[in-house]
């Protein structure tokens, strides 16, 4: 597999003299990998993201993306690999109406502009906006921009798709919109995920999770390990999913689950089993 | 809840003045505001009348939208014809009122004004009714194209514009908040003395400013993560286009002028 | 204070091409000291609903009573500004509407605009900034200069200082993370229990609502669309996706764990030790067999 994004060594603060954000952190992503950042409000996930991306550099270490280093030389070719969704879907938002925001990263790119409509109508279908072309924002739901701030994204082909917390202030529909539209989209396309969220019901899908504390890598497992690491996971201001919670009672009480749930489905399966045994 | 927010004046539709290159229509608006001033005679107001008239109807905006545009200046419309009429001392006295004496000369020239006024703004508001804000933009940035190289930011003035009217829905639905908030909060926009109302708008204005600066911030980033780097090497998705129409109203246009200038006295 | 709402419509803009009807012929009635959850999705009414509590519009139809206050499409309570002390309402990204040079100054904007004595402000300062979460030294500190979460505290203690007897939530724990949405919600929960509070609780979650509420309003394009008990509302799988909105996880998993297994564990609002005990007596039942 193909080496996407590499972290070596890298430390960040915003000014000498303040405390760290990020401290030493080394890690690897490949091509086509679905990574799960998480960690609680300022446990330095989102810095990582604008680090990707050259909106800020790190004082120490390198990071290296497709082997290009990210340095002030090398950011708008960088710009073109790694697209980014951020929180706020309002503040994202450039264009007047849907095309014109779809339209603005290729303007950038100074993509010819027959591209530009094809690339459009593909990206909008891709997240289901594709009858939105002239509505104007404020006429959108949240999910229903953040999927047009994915879709901008995707219209400039790159490698590395990044969500930072960008559920975080939709609607339960909304969110539910985006993780789909997400799936879909990693699934039909030759890119890697980076998803950074606090919600850990967000992360079961991931090939692997970097759980983020005080500016250090705490854990790096698949979500299977992550959710059995419970009462650690709170201990870091982290939420653990009900089924991973009744897991562990059932446990305590003498039945006898023997792989950790990720959904409900699994954990069914394995009560039915020793339901039926008898 | 905001789908009633209409920026400006636009009435959407799909005649052919909406149609039309906003290049165009700018164009001989600015051509028509100069030469009202040449008309004099009955026939050659009578043109731009008919030119204007003709204009408003293919727009297919009702009636009621620009009698709305006309309110504000119907009595300064009113108000010159009256000022003419008590001014002007030419022609033929028709009418005497007490110490006033009224001329003909003072009707006709109060007359002429008025229509002058009453077409300009005809003319004017017609295309803020038929051209999107963003068109507008679009058609300015074009037309001031030139300036570029005297080193004029056209392309920042024009992004300027478009990102201010993509925010001001987002900026009115915010006032709308925390305005809203703070009422909650024991404030009074509405009532008790001025310095009181005048104090009520500090706990308005800087959460607003605040928010302002916080999108402003996150704006620019996202801009700056979307590869925006100044207006070099860039394209554009929105095409201005010269069409048939286009074309055709530029003869027509060309014509007015002609029998314009031919039916003036001079 | 009771709150009772009589055939409420809200049009935005009536006699307009543009109007809309955001409330519906909406009738319930609030109980005083209940702590009421009201669920629907954005644009279901929740946010039109919480400003006529507060007398920031009157209704198009029908009639709001809060207290002794009458709100009707005719006439407006006088004392506008005594509705408003009696009801707080802590609004979405409560955050956004700090302005003041100090925290403890923009603690003391509510209070101070219904006419609270200082004296009896900066006792009140002094008892709420630890019931929210705040440390004194913060007192004196900007707001502008906080954690999002710090904020948010120094907002709600600013609606909590005016001592309302009616308190409205709208989505009170958005933007926040895990930890942060517990533990905020705990604070009101106790604030609700300590000062006999009326809490009206507008959410997304279920589970917050399972959680606290004793009451559920479902609301659906302006009107209700049920209403009652929570474990009687959330039992409703059917109807509830047929808005849209789901039922809490733990629902479903008994909804599941039946059809899997066939058999039935009745929700109560148990807790997930109290689940996985049932669980256990139908698998040890089925060995025993």
């Amino acid at each position: 597999m193909r080496k996407i994004i590499e972290f070596r060594n890298v430390s960040f603060r915003y000014e000498d003299e303040q405390p760290w954000v990020l401290k030493n952190l080394s890690f690897e992503i490949y091509e086509n990998e679905w990574i799960a950042i998480i960690g609680h409000n300022g446990s330095g996930k989102s810095t990582i993201a604008k680090l990707l991306n050259g909106l800020l550099f790190p004082q120490e270490g390198e990071i290296l993306i497709d082997g290009k280093q990210v340095n002030q030389d090398t950011i708008w070719d960088i710009r073109k690999d790694v697209g980014m969704v951020f929180q706020n879907p309002d503040n994202q938002f450039v264009g007047t109406t849907v095309q014109d925001d779809v339209a603005f990263g290729m303007e950038n790119r100074g993509f010819p502009r027959e591209d530009m409509i094809k690339r459009m109508e593909e990206t909008l279908s891709a997240v289901g906006m594709q009858d939105y072309l002239l509505t104007e924002p404020h006429r959108l739901s949240g999910g229903q921009k953040q999927r047009v701030a994915i879709a901008s994204v995707l219209a400039i082909s790159p490698q590395v798709l990044i969500l930072d917390e960008a559920t975080a202030m939709l609607d339960p529909k909304g969110r539910t919109e985006i993780m789909q539209t997400v799936t879909d989209v990693q699934s039909e396309n030759e890119l890697s995920l980076i998803t950074i969220t606090h919600d850990l019901t967000e992360v079961v899908q991931a090939d692997r999770v970097i759980v983020m504390n005080e500016g250090e890598i705490w854990r790096e497992a698949l979500p299977r390990e992550i959710f059995s690491l419970k009462d650690q996971l709170r201990e870091i201001g982290l939420d653990v999913p009900f089924i991973t919670v009744l897991a562990d009672e059932l446990n305590q009480l003498g039945v006898p689950i023997t792989q950790e749930p990720l959904n409900h489905e699994e954990l069914l399966e394995e009560l039915w089993t020793l339901h039926s045994k008898t | 809840m905001n789908n009633s927010l209409i920026i400006g004046q636009y009435v959407p539709g799909n005649s052919i003045v909406h149609r039309l290159d906003p290049r165009t229509k700018i164009t001989i608006i600015f051509f028509f505001v100069f030469i009202v001033f040449f008309a004099n005679t009955l026939i050659s107001y009578g043109i731009l009348t008919i030119f204007a008239l003709t204009s408003m109807i293919t727009s297919r905006v009702p009636i009621r939208f620009i009698l709305k545009g006309l309110t504000p200046v119907w009595f300064l419309i009113v108000f010159t014809f009256i000022l003419h009429l008590f001014v002007t001392k030419e022609g033929t006295l028709i009418f005497h009122l007490s110490i006033f004496k009224f001329y003909s000369g003072g009707v006709i020239q109060g007359l002429a004004i008025s229509v002058r006024f009453f077409l300009l703004i005809l003319v004017t508001s017609l295309l803020t009714l038929t051209t999107t804000p963003i068109e507008i933009t679009d058609a300015i940035e074009d037309m001031l194209h030139p300036l570029n190289k005297i080193k004029f930011p056209v392309h920042e003035l024009a992004l300027m514009m478009s990102i201010s009217l993509r925010f001001i829905p987002t900026l009115m639905q915010e006032t709308d908040k925390i305005s809203k908030a703070q009422a909650s909060r024991g404030v009074d926009f509405r009532t008790g003395p001025i310095k009181d109302r005048a104090k009520a708008v500090v706990p308005l204005l800087v959460p607003l400013f605040v928010s302002a600066f916080k999108r402003a911030e996150e704006l620019a980033m996202a801009m700056e993560a979307r590869g925006y780097h100044g207006g070099e090497g860039r394209t554009k998705l929105r095409e201005l286009k010269i069409g048939k129409h286009d074309i055709l109203i530029y003869i027509l246009f060309a014509f007015v002028i002609a029998i314009l200038f031919y039916t003036r006295s001079y | 204070m009771d709150i009772t709402f009589k055939n409420v419509s809200y049009i935005y803009q009536a006699n307009s091409p543009f109007a809309h009807k955001a409330i519906d012929d909406l009738s319930f009635h609030i109980p005083s000291g209940s702590f009421v959850a009201v669920i629907g999705h954005t644009g279901s009414g929740k946010s039109t609903l919480i400003q006529h509590l507060n007398g920031l519009v009157k209704p198009t139809a029908g009639e709001v009573t809060i207290g002794d206050f009458h709100l009707t499409p005719e006439q407006k309570p006088k004392n506008m500004k005594e509705l408003r002390s009696r009801v707080g309402v802590v609004f979405q990204y409560p955050e956004h509407q700090l302005f003041e040079e100090t925290v403890e100054k923009d603690i003391a904007f509510g209070p101070e605009n219904f006419g609270v004595s200082k004296s009896e402000i900066k006792h009140r300062i002094q008892q709420i900034t630890p019931a929210v979460g705040l440390t004194e030294e913060l007192l004196e500190r900007s707001p502008f200069e906080l954690s999002g979460g710090q904020m948010r505290r120094v907002a709600i203690a600013g609606v909590l200082a005016v001592r309302p007897d009616v308190l409205v939530l709208d989505e009170p724990t958005a933007g926040l993370d895990p930890r942060g949405q517990k533990e905020m919600m705990k604070m009101f929960y106790q604030l609700h229990q300590e000062q006999g509070l009326t809490t009206i609780l507008v959410t997304h979650s279920m589970e917050d609502a399972v959680k606290y509420a004793d009451h559920v309003i479902i609301l659906n394009k302006g009107t209700k669309y049920m209403e009652g008990k929570p474990e009687a509302v959330f039992t409703q799988k059917k109807a509830l996706n047929k808005v849209q909105l789901d039922v809490p996880e733990m629902v479903q998993f008994l909804n599941q764990f039946q059809t899997k297994l066939g058999k039935e564990i009745p929700f109560d609002r148990q807790s997930i030790k109290q689940v996985a005990q049932s669980i256990q007596q139908i698998i040890k039942g089925a060995e025993s067999s």
